[in-house]
């Protein structure tokens, strides 16, 4: 049982906190994946985690014990690192060894152990090799192997696929997703690329800032995002977001007035909501009907993207908004033409004045 | 196969016409731009070296420069009369060697310990650090002449502010000759010139740390690595090229050393050099022969142990470190 639990934690650098007070639990065999643009303490987060980092405040738990003060060989925990982070003067043998050999394990465990990870990892081939005499893809099996043969409670990975080239980085995630089944090891993993969030994740934690935004499975941010960060950071391309206000309010329902008079009813609970409240429509690229539809927004199309399998068009409206419509790939749309942008209120979301969303109503 | 054979058909009849292929072009565009370099040192360093050896083979006379006979190995080593004469016999001589060899292996080491120690230090992040690795460099600064000068007095036996503050202090009774006691005066030598130039190997450490991918620490503390291990296990490992050529920098200049031995304790055989001992044959003794043989043991005994140092340190001078 290796459960990973936060309370409270916060992290300050000198006078400035990075991380706002997280709660989080980790549960055993969990793939836990972070996302959150840039700088938002993802890697801090993580490496708090790791115990490269002291809490500053709060509470961290790691298979029940309490872990603030302990130092990071001690956690039961394995890190792969975004650059590899390999002894560039050893061998791939000797890389992976290195911690076993130094906490004087003997010959035959070493052995049996590192073999086993290479078999994992397929790199048996490499074990002679110095890092420097391989590629990226290889390095990066390398530490993963690395972090295999600690044969941690807790796997922690940060971006360990960013520098690797599109291809490769389909294949190690698929050969991730394998291996956390494999390991049955909770796996704690910080990325910024949506898709590798979405297919790898029992549960994504969306961070902004320093504080948690949501957290949630993969499906559950995509469908019910709680707030409009959530709601424009999962999903490629990003939400659209049309400003409107409320036109009628239902037990079960909300009716809102959108630019160019048109009028959509969406299910949602209408906590607190009251006629006239400023919100925001949001609706996904690929949830806007591009032939039209009974409520429709309308407007020219600026720009059209080709992705083969679909097309993207940027449509802006009369009031000065763009939205973005994914039509099939066939489908002919030409800059210039005006393009009706069809509703489907049952895929749409509603966000009032502070962000917040209203709870959808699924019928 | 067949493409490329067109290609080559192809590239022919364009060197033919007087083109350049491009390989053979950068060829002669980099002896271009080494010519003049190589002309300089050809003027500055090989002419010397020239005339040094080929006087070594004279019996060139500093009084009279032009006049002087061809004597082949004679200032190397000559049978005469029974008894053997020359360079290679002079007890002289290899006494020199022999402090050259203790001064450089000695204050070299010790400059690369403290070296390290001291760059060690400088790499650890404190406020300050800056100023502090600039007042560092100091003593690496001043020319050697005047800090064996400066030196030279802080250490007379009289006047010198080292003994008087010893003496203060109670640890000493009487004066020391610091320079003039044969028993002190190469420790003394050793020490000015590891004042001297541990900064500078100080420094070149220091820009090896600087390269060390800070990463590996953290993977060492993730594998919980003791901080001893790791400086032997992976620091020093991985310091080790910059090290060896810091090392072989200061190696090739402590066996050379003449201004700082001549200025602290002149020609005293307690500590003359090779260079102190060839100057002495050729300024003193107006031997310029002798004097031009001795130079040229000089720099082949420089050269025959910096190539071991190379072949045996497997010291790597060019890229590729990394
Ligand atoms: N050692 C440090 N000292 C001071 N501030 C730091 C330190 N490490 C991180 N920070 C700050 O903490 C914040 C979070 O940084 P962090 O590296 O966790 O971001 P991130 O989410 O991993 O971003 P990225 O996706 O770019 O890797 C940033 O504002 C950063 O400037
Ligand atoms: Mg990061």
């Amino acid at each position: 049982m290796a459960e990973v639990v936060l309370k409270g934690i916060r992290k300050s650098f000198g006078d400035i906190e990075t991380i706002h007070g997280v709660d989080l639990t980790i549960a055993d065999r969990e793939f836990v994946v972070f996302v959150g643009p840039s700088g938002c303490g993802k890697s801090t987060l993580l490496r708090l985690i790791a115990g490269l980092e002291e809490i500053t405040a709060g509470e961290m738990t790691i298979d029940g014990q309490m872990v603030n003060e302990l130092p990071p060989a001690q956690r039961g925990i394995a890190m792969v690192f975004q650059s590899y982070a390999l002894y560039p003067h050893m061998t791939v043998y000797d890389n992976m060894a290195f911690g076993l050999k130094l906490a004087k394990a003997s010959k035959e465990t070493i052995e049996e152990r590192v073999r086993r990870a290479a078999g994992i990892l397929q790199i048996d081939h490499l074990l002679e090799r110095k890092p420097k005499e391989m590629s990226g893809g290889q390095r990066q099996r390398v530490a993963i192997g690395r972090a295999i043969v600690r044969d941690p409670k807790v796997f922690l990975f940060d971006e360990p696929l960013s520098n690797l080239d599109a291809a490769l980085r389909v294949q190690t995630r698929i050969e991730l997703a394998k291996l956390h089944e494999d390991m049955a090891a909770t796996m704690v993993y910080v990325t910024h690329d949506q898709v590798e969030a979405m297919t790898l994740a029992d549960k994504i934690v969306v961070l902004n800032a320093g504080n948690v935004e949501q957290i949630g499975s993969p499906l559950e941010l995509y469908h019910h995002p709680e707030n409009l960060f959530v709601a424009g950071f999962i999903g490629s391309p990003k939400m659209n977001f049309v400003k409107g206000s409320i036109a009628a309010v239902d037990q079960n329902a909300i009716e809102v007035a959108l630019p160019g008079e048109v009028r959509t009813r969406i299910a949602v609970r209408p906590d607190g909501a009251r006629n006239g409240d400023e919100v925001t429509l949001g609706v996904r690229p690929e949830h806007l009907i591009a032939g039209g539809a009974d409520s429709q927004l309308v407007g020219r199309v600026d720009v059209v993207e080709q992705l083969g399998d679909s097309n993207l068009a940027y449509v802006s409206l009369p009031n000065g908004a763009t939205v973005v419509v994914r039509s099939e790939g066939d489908a002919r749309v030409r800059e210039g033409d005006q393009m009706p942008a069809g509703l489907d209120p049952s895929q749409c979301h509603l966000f009032d004045a502070d962000g917040a969303a209203f709870p959808r109503v699924i019928q | 196969m067949t493409q490329q054979t067109l290609d080559h058909a192809a590239a022919a009849p364009a060197v033919a016409s007087g083109k350049l292929s491009l390989g053979r072009s950068r060829v002669r565009a980099a002896w271009i731009f080494l010519a003049p370099m190589l002309l300089v040192l050809l003027l500055v360093a090989g002419w010397p070296l020239a005339r040094t050896i080929y006087f070594g083979f004279t019996d060139a006379d500093l009084s009279d420069i032009a006049n002087y006979e061809f004597i082949g190995f004679a200032n190397y080593l000559e049978y005469d009369d029974g008894e053997w004469y020359g360079l290679l016999v002079d007890p002289d001589w290899w006494n020199a060697v022999r402090n050259t060899l203790v001064f450089a292996f000695i204050s070299v080491s010790l400059e690369t310990a403290l070296g390290l120690i001291i760059a060690l230090a400088l790499n650890a992040s404190f406020p300050g650090r800056s100023i502090l690795r600039a007042a560092v460099l100091i003593p690496w600064a001043i020319p050697t002449v005047v800090s064996a000068k400066m030196w030279g007095w802080m250490l007379h036996d009289q006047f010198g502010v080292l003994n008087d503050m010893l003496m203060g202090l109670g640890i000493l009774s009487q004066p020391v000759a610091w320079t003039a006691d044969p028993q002190l005066a190469m420790a003394a030598v050793i020490m000015v010139d590891v004042w001297k130039t541990t900064p500078f190997m100080a420094l070149l450490i220091l820009a090896g740390l600087q390269m060390l991918p800070s990463d590996c620490y953290e993977a060492a503390r993730v594998d919980g690595v003791h901080p001893v291990k790791v400086f032997f296990r992976i620091t020093l490992p991985l310091i080790r090229p910059a090290i060896m050529v810091a090392v072989i920098f200061r190696l090739l200049d402590a066996l050379r050393i003449f201004d700082l031995i001549y200025v602290l304790t002149s020609n005293s055989t307690d500590t003359m050099s090779m260079s102190v001992y060839a100057r002495q044959q050729l300024v003193d003794f107006q031997a310029v022969g002798y004097g031009s043989a001795a130079s040229t043991l000089l720099f082949m005994v420089i050269a025959v142990l910096t190539v071991v140092y190379i072949v045996g340190g497997k010291v790597n001078l060019g890229e590729g470190n990394r």
